[in-house]
């Protein structure tokens, strides 16, 4: 226990308590008062927060309070029940939001300075009302996880709500998501949501929601609108740019993560995004080629071998790094290669050992960019004699996801290769554009 | 002046003091410049945040729901992802957190011990994130004055604002140049009681703020606020007091302000008016004024506006009470209205401008004025009008309670002026992206043994160490001179002439020439060419002006473009051999009696080219040598 929690209890406070306390430090004595604050997560533990009259906080050393007095207890916090469901408009589409985790949009305890995630319908309805005017939303918390938790089991519960949603009769999907591997979720929903006719928006924000300048509630009133859009697929809308103008919508298959903060951190890659969704409400598609809304039942195709693995190549490569994958009983290795999509030369042969054994190799360029090529030099020929399967132009990280979803339907390696390379989802382009980059 | 009691009067002000720090910004390594090229822009809006009960603040929400965008202006070499929010703050800057410490222990305020960054919402655009990221550094600070104590119950350390660049109808521009610059803000309790013991309170904490020789100079970098009431008045924000001298000027003015505005008060109480007699209505009285020569009024009817009036019963006479020399209670109404229309008319002060007794007339038959009832009028557009006499009305029904709580501005003069409304509580949330910074004793200790000199100090060591003058040492102190002062000495400048060059030279350059322009590294420059004897000190009044005129130039260019160089020992020592051997005759009959002649003629060749000590020492020498 923290010296900070110890003392808590030895002296009976509670977190919002209203204390006075006096601390000696050197020789003088100065008196605090304010309210008990919960202590911080991964401080060392050895200062009692204060919240003082004036709304600041500061920290006070546990060693050096000689007296504290609880003015006021807390009170009991208001607590205030939000309701689930809102009365919805006759002449709106119907959207349901699903929550994976991350907040949508945040709720300010001013007195305490807490923040808490907001997902009731009522909560979002005050908080970025906009949406209530282009949509009856329905929202549901169906998981509570980081991104960066996200598992491929996850991947199918997501698929799943997301099918019952829309054969419901809901117009589209919206599917917050924290935004480290939504790309992964993203390519994860577009291989396994087969005859889907409705949008499925990905959505998730790069600055907090608590933040009055937070792109959370843009790129969600964007993602409703793309919900209820004659669009037929699966994709990521975020912000376009550094302002607050425009969305974009990219396909599932063609998005990554480009920036660490940055909002319009998400990019498409090797084509262009799909559509701009400006602030007004306009949609401007940027591409004839997508799939409209149409008539049918969707359903889920969640066969996924979870053995796969994505592997970065680097100079100085140990070839034990793929005769682990090998041992452990692997089916499926996406390597990240240099360049046109190689690797160190001396790794060639353990990769061989991996084909023979029957696991399957793919190849994809850690360059994003481009294309891979494995007949322009000698190693890439020597790794196609090896059996590596070359990705064309697909994102690593859609590989690493198309791989599992291949490997769930066969173990076959003719079959594999010629499933990885059939398009399903818009993840290859059949040639290389310019404008692309 | 009328003569005033100020404890009579329960006179309280307090200071608020805000001054930016001469380091890297406060959360990110940016350098604190500030920039006029603008490479690009980008548009944000901010959006209220919900509290835990679901509140919005309303007119936070409102504002929103009008659309109001910012447009930030950016600088690729000065602007960062974390002042653009995109990213992360970084912890903040060492520097910054010493100085403020430092601050701290010179106002006798004892640091917490640990600082914990708070988000403060600002949703006006000035902080692109939304709020400003704030921290109270120390506590419980005080300052002696011969009237008694003041305390100084925090010294903050926060970001400052983005600068407006221009203010339009939806939209705001701001440049984010100033933005995260770090500012210590130091409060102090509402325990002065005299406008004199304010002023010895603002020099106390300013002598202190600068003593650290970190903080930043110049126009905006600090602000002086002030909190002032009476006993029956209001408290009143007096925001942007630049100069020290104008503090006691303006808390005066305000204590009086705040008598008449009570007196105004008492006289309306008087006659009986009550709040439900001010009605929101509006006469037309465009016709009155259809051959009027009043030109802001017929410019007005011309563009398609209309004359509105409206009744203020029972005000005759208060509206045009002086209550600051120069300032009536109508001026008072018309900065209200100023957001909407330039200026209103009240009868006090008709007839005038153009406006005669016989439309004074209409207009008060029109609105069946009673003797003791006044009226106000505008010319507008009808709904720009009607916003403007809604405002007057608000300002009138607030007579009918004194003094209306208020941010106002100081004016050069010592008057103030209406801004805005007296902001809100703050609302503060903890800024997790910032880990709480314990303040180590061993760093206390280290700031606290190498607390900087106060002014004073300095001031008195400047007399010693240099034997200067004591006043001529005290303006170096007070103009913050005494920094550079010290550096020139070091390149071997006698400090008479260091002191009497940046205090006297310069300030008397004023007024010919824009001495601003010239820089600190101007002023080296010419002081190094000095110490290196390539100029004479006689050579400084031209090679400032220029460098006034010319910033760009640098003191060695110029001082070669004017012939401002001073010969090398052995040029001079070539010349003087010349003249010397023109006039081998006259000095071997005279030796050392020819010494005039040849000095005349060198300095005839040599003024403002070589030093006259050094021409002397070598025609003497030359000439003993010729005649021994």
């Amino acid at each position: 226990m923290r010296k900070i929690e110890q003392f808590m209890k030895e002296k009976n406070l509670n977190i919002g308590d209203y204390v006075e306390v006096v601390e000696k430090e050197n020789d003088h004595h100065i008196a605090y008062r304010g309210l008990v604050m919960p202590p911080y997560e991964l401080s060392e533990g050895d200062t009692l927060t204060l919240k003082l009259d004036n709304g600041y906080n500061i920290g006070i050393l546990v060693d050096q309070i000689v007296e504290i007095r609880i003015l006021e207890k807390a009170k009991p916090k208001e607590v205030k029940e939000f309701k689930e469901i809102i009365q919805k408009k006759e002449n709106l589409p119907d959207v349901t939001i699903l929550g994976t985790g991350g907040t949508i949009a945040s709720k300010i305890d001013y007195k305490t300075g807490a923040v808490h995630p907001a997902f009731t319908a009522e909560e979002l309805a005050l908080a970025v009302p906009e949406i209530f005017e282009i949509a009856n939303i329905t929202p549901k918390m169906i998981l509570n996880i980081f991104s960066e938790d996200m598992k491929p089991e996850y991947w199918v519960k997501i698929a799943h709500e997301v099918a019952k949603a829309l054969n419901n009769g809901e117009e589209g999907v919206v599917v917050g998501h924290g935004t480290d591997t939504m790309g992964y979720t993203a390519a994860a929903l577009s291989f396994m949501l087969k005859d889907l006719g409705k949008p499925v928006i990905l959505v998730g924000s790069q600055r907090s929601s608590d933040r009055p300048s937070s792109d959370a509630a843009m790129n969600l009133i964007c993602s409703v609108r793309m919900a209820t859009a004659d669009f037929g697929e699966v994709s990521v809308v975020m912000h376009g740019e550094t302002g607050d103008t425009y969305c974009l919508a990219h396909r599932g298959t063609k998005v990554r993560k480009m920036h660490t903060s940055r909002r319009d951190a998400f990019r498409s890659i090797n084509d262009i995004p799909i559509a701009k969704i400006w602030l007004d409400g306009r949609i401007e598609f940027l591409r004839g080629d997508y799939r409209k809304r149409q008539e049918s039942e969707v359903w889920v195709d969640d066969k996924i071998e979870e053995k796969v693995a994505l592997v970065k190549v680097f100079p100085g490569m140990n070839s034990e790094i793929i005769d682990f994958f090998v041992d452990k009983g692997y089916k499926g290795i996406v390597l990240e290669g240099t360049g046109l999509g190689h690797t160190p030369t001396y790794i060639i042969n353990s990769i061989k050992r991996a084909t023979e054994e029957g696991v399957a190799v793919c190849m994809t360029s850690q360059c994003l960019n481009g294309r891979v090529n494995l007949y322009v030099y000698s190693t890439g020929r020597k790794l196609l004699k090896a059996g590596v399967i070359p990705c064309e132009d697909m994102l690593p990280e859609t590989a690493y996801v198309k791989l599992m979803w291949v490997l769930g339907h066969t173990k076959d390696l003719k079959e594999v290769k010629k499933l990885m390379l059939t398009n399903f989802a818009g993840e290859i382009t059949p040639y290389t554009k310019y404008n692309v980059y | 002046m009328m003569k005033l009691d100020y404890q009579e009067l329960g006179l309280k002000v307090g200071l608020e003091i805000h001054r930016q720090l001469d380091t890297k910004k406060l959360f990110s390594r940016v350098p604190s410049e500030l920039v006029d090229d603008v490479d690009f822009t980008f548009q944000r809006r901010l959006r209220p945040t919900m509290s835990e009960l679901g509140e919005i603040d309303q007119a936070a929400l409102e504002e929103f729901k009008k659309g109001r965008t910012f447009v930030y202006e950016g600088n690729f070499k000065l602007s960062d992802l974390v002042y653009m929010d995109e990213e992360p703050p970084h912890l903040p800057d060492r520097e910054a957190l010493e100085v403020a410490l430092q601050i701290a222990y010179l106002l006798n305020a004892i640091p917490v011990d640990e600082v914990h960054f708070m988000r403060k919402i600002v949703i006006d655009g000035s902080n692109v994130s939304g709020f400003q990221r704030t921290a109270i550094i120390a506590m419980n600070g005080k300052v002696r004055t011969p009237w008694g104590d003041v305390g100084i119950p925090t010294i903050c350390l926060e970001e400052d604002a983005a600068r407006i660049v221009e203010r339009k109808d939806k939209k705001v521009i701001y440049r984010i140049d100033r933005l995260g610059i770090p500012l210590i803000e130091i409060a102090t309790t509402p325990d002065i009681h005299h406008p004199e013991q304010a002023k010895v309170v603002a020099k106390f904490i300013g002598d202190a703020l600068r003593a650290t020789r970190k903080v930043k100079r110049g126009l905006g970098t600090i602000r002086q606020d002030l909190n002032v009431s009476i006993k029956g008045g209001a408290r009143i924000e007096i925001k942007g007091v630049q100069e020290l001298d104008m503090i006691p000027i303006i808390i005066e003015r305000e204590v009086i302000r705040q008598i008449n505005l009570l007196k105004i008060r008492d006289e309306l109480r008087k006659r009986g008016v009550k709040e439900e007699e001010l009605r929101e209505e509006f006469y037309d009285v465009t016709d009155i004024f259809q051959n009027t020569s009043s030109k802001i009024i017929a410019g007005a009817i011309k563009k398609g506006g209309k004359v509105l009036a409206i009744k203020l019963p029972k005000f005759r006479g208060l509206i045009g009470f002086e209550i600051q020399p120069g300032r009536r209670l109508g001026t008072e109404m018309a900065d209200r209205a100023k957001k909407y229309v330039k200026g209103i008319f009240h009868i006090d002060e008709l007839p005038n401008y153009g406006i005669s007794q016989e439309e004074v007339d209409a207009v008060s038959e029109k609105l069946n004025l009673g003797e003791e009832d006044a009226f106000v009028l505008v010319a507008a557009k009808e709904e720009t009008a009607k916003k403007a006499l809604r405002e007057v009305l608000q300002r009138a029904e607030e007579a009918l309670y004194g003094v209306p709580e208020e941010t106002r501005r100081a004016l050069p003069d010592g008057n103030t002026q209406y801004m805005r409304p007296l902001p809100g509580k703050a609302r503060m949330y903890p800024e997790t992206d910032i880990p709480p910074i314990l303040l180590t004793q061993e760093l206390k200790e280290k700031i606290l043994t190498n607390l900087p000199e106060l002014p004073q100090q300095r001031a008195e060591r400047i007399v010693k160490q240099y034997k200067l003058d004591k006043s001529l040492a005290q303006t170096l102190v007070d103009e913050e001179k005494d920094e550079l002062f010290e550096e020139l000495v070091k390149l071997g400048v006698k400090p008479s002439i260091v002191a009497s060059t940046l205090v006297g030279l310069l300030k008397g350059l004023k007024s010919e020439v824009p001495v601003e322009n010239i820089t600190e590294n101007h002023i080296r420059e010419a002081f190094k060419l000095l110490a290196q004897n390539k100029i004479a000190k006689e050579a400084f009044e031209e090679i400032f002006k220029e460098l006034a005129l010319h910033p760009e130039k640098s003191a060695l260019q110029v001082a070669e473009e004017k012939g401002l160089t001073l010969l090398s020992e052995e040029e001079v020592e070539k010349i003087i051999e010349e003249i010397v051997q023109q006039n081998i005759e006259v000095v071997k009959a005279k030796g050392m009696g020819a010494m005039g002649l040849i000095m005349g003629r060198a300095m005839a060749k040599l003024r403002g080219k070589a030093d006259g000590k050094l021409v002397n020492q070598i025609v003497r020498k030359k000439i003993q040598e010729l005649s021994s």
